[in-house]
């Protein structure tokens, strides 16, 4: 993860020597985020997510988080440390646009995939995030992320080590078990 | 039986608040709703999702967050805002990411806190202009600011603390010292305002740590400390979530806006505007809401005529925060020691109610007379372009309002003299 993190930051660093450059296309500049997140809107980097069809006042607020240092990533802090307003927004809009992620080629366990509904259910997930998982405005996408980080970020969530824009889901998670929440992840990045 | 003496209870009330709610005519609505669906299990307390119905329409519904980017000058919504004929708005300040409690220094300097960025902002009037520095940063939910005696309180999710001198060091400003953190940590209405008492304490308000929780005897009230952070003492109990209060100047009484709880229906409960008249007097969440509606889950066994009634009711989910006397002579005499309040307006219900700055009129004996609105507009097609937080005047009597969504405060004035100092 350590060794991740340094190319992380090398990217990163390229990239903020390139974007100084002016009349790049927001498309040039996006180039160094596909390197982890992936091309067309999914991640094949562990732990890190799929941005494609995210929803563009969520990805705003995220990476006025990582800009602020409100939310904790290294590489994404030094990536848009020296971001105006107007990039983040940019950038925003642009990840809004890349195709969703698909669901993984395996179905996945019927009784996994049973569990998992009855808990997104039960924790009324699907309605803030709506009933496909597709998100709306602040609320993200979650249909098809990866598991991984599905599961990573539902615990930070939880621990309250992640810090939320306006703390709604550290209330949620709160007496969600770890178990519950590996099933949750299971379910969300198989949903189809 | 019950059902029958809390109706009988809220026609009572409802014939004491007419004329209250002047406008609006869902938020007149007082009669108890039937019963929630019982909550689905699994729930944590904290869960704004506790007692959602299982419908269409609900899973519309969620709360509502600013935009984290401060709208440019020039991209505020100075055109869809109303004001009375007489009055003028106009922009104070702006480019404060959240920009949320306001405070006033005795220099003029004003203070402003965030919610969520990890700011506090000065609005510093220098050689007759104004700019905006950061004061403190790194810090958490800083929501509330008080000034008293040269010095700045800042109280953040859990803890309050102090910068001394402030208006001394508005350059180079320290870190603010600890004063006070025997406080729970719950992200749920664990924001606070703070102000300060005529008796020199400061309030601190603690939220119930959910939409409608029972808790321990650390949550739901406002209590007072010392301004070193000795002495603390409960004041007001089965307060649901506070965030503005401020104290009559003819009576000194405390009079405090509560957030209704969510999820119960469309149109009640109303968010309560409330004045403690004894120390530890209870208002009544989670047990009774706006004074004549058992809660339908943890109202069993309890009676509304427990708790004492709000003086006015603000509306349905209205979102009423900050909230200050009037005690300037720039406004028409009817102000005078009337109550202006920010609602920063609803996300829990389908046509969105607020968004507004209303004006509460009292009678002699400091009940209520009825409200009016006196900026409008921050409601737009059901969107928010703005959302009022708190209010507080200026030494010439005119009236700053924040706004979080655009980051920015505006400063309300009325007649002749338009346009503050620049």
């Amino acid at each position: 993860m350590r060794a991740i993190t340094k190319i992380m930051a090398a990217v990163a660093v390229g990239s903020l020597a390139s974007s100084v450059q002016a009349a790049e296309t927001i498309e040039q500049r996006a180039a160094a985020c596909f390197g982890c997140h992936g091309e067309h809107g999914q991640s094949e980097t562990a732990y890190t997510p799929s941005l494609g069809a995210q929803q563009s006042p969520y990805a705003l607020i995220q990476l006025f988080m990582f800009r602020e240092k409100l939310r904790t990533f290294e590489p994404m802090n030094d990536m848009t440390k020296s971001f105006t307003d107007d990039d983040l927004q940019k950038f925003a809009d642009f990840v809004s646009r890349l195709p969703k992620p698909q669901p993984p080629t395996d179905v996945g366990d019927p009784a996994r995939m049973q569990k998992g509904l009855a808990l997104a259910q039960a924790n009324h997930c699907n309605s803030c995030h709506n009933a496909d998982f597709s998100g709306k405005e602040n609320v993200p996408r979650l249909a098809n992320q990866r598991e991984d980080y599905l599961n990573k970020t539902l615990n930070e969530y939880k621990d309250n080590t992640r810090h939320g824009y306006d703390g709604t889901m550290a209330d949620v998670m709160g007496s969600v078990s770890k178990e519950q929440i590996a099933a949750l992840a299971y379910y969300i990045s198989h949903y189809r | 039986m019950r059902i029958s003496s809390s109706a009988s209870r809220s026609l009572l009330l409802a014939g004491a608040f007419i004329g209250v709610l002047s406008y609006g005519a869902a938020a007149q609505t007082a009669s108890p709703p039937a019963a929630a669906p019982a909550a689905a299990p699994a729930l944590p307390p904290g869960s704004p999702l506790i007692g959602r119905p299982d419908n269409e329409a609900a899973q519309k519904l969620a709360p509502v967050a600013a935009p984290p980017i401060a709208a440019a000058p020039d991209k505020l919504p100075m055109d869809k805002l109303k004001v009375p004929a007489g009055f003028h708005l106009e922009v104070y300040a702006a480019g404060m990411p959240n920009a949320r409690s306001l405070a006033l220094g005795d220099k003029g300097t004003v203070f402003v806190g965030s919610r969520t960025v990890d700011k506090v902002y000065a609005i510093i009037n220098k050689d007759g202009k104004r700019e905006v520095k950061v004061i403190a940063s790194g810090l958490y939910r800083p929501n509330g600011v008080a000034f008293k005696n040269g010095t700045l309180y800042i109280a953040e999710l859990s803890k309050i603390s102090k910068i001394d001198n402030i208006e001394d060091h508005l350059d180079n400003p320290p870190k603010p010292t600890v004063i006070y953190d025997n406080l729970p940590k719950d992200e749920a209405h664990g924001w606070k305002f703070i102000a300060i008492g005529p008796d020199n304490k400061l309030y601190i308000p603690v939220g119930q740590p959910g939409n409608n929780v029972l808790h321990d005897k650390d949550h739901g009230q406002i209590r007072r400390i010392n301004l070193d952070g000795s002495g603390a003492e409960v004041v007001a109990l089965g307060v649901r979530n506070s965030v503005g209060f401020d104290w009559n100047p003819q009576t000194k009484q405390l009079y405090f806006t509560d957030n209704g709880r969510d999820w119960l229906s469309e149109d009640v409960p109303n968010d309560e505007l409330n004045r403690v008249t004894k120390v530890g007097e209870d208002f009544g969440a989670p047990y009774c809401y706006q004074g004549n509606i058992p809660d339908p889950e943890f109202g069993w066994g309890h009676s509304c005529s427990e708790f004492t009634p709000p003086v006015a009711l603000m509306g349905p989910h209205a979102a009423s925060l900050g909230m200050r006397f009037y005690t300037g002579k720039m406004f028409p005499a009817s102000f005078k020691d009337q109550i202006i309040v920010a609602r920063h307006g609803s996300w829990n219900r389908t046509h969105k109610f607020g968004g507004d700055v209303v004006v509460v009129h009292l009678n002699k004996d400091g009940t209520v007379k009825n409200i009016e609105p006196i900026v409008t507009g921050f409601l737009q097609d059901n969107k928010y372009v703005g959302r009022p937080v708190d209010v507080m005047q200026l030494k010439d009597g005119s009236m700053l309002i924040s706004d979080d969504w655009n980051g920015a405060v505006y400063r309300l004035s009325y007649g002749k003299s338009k346009v503050a100092a620049q």
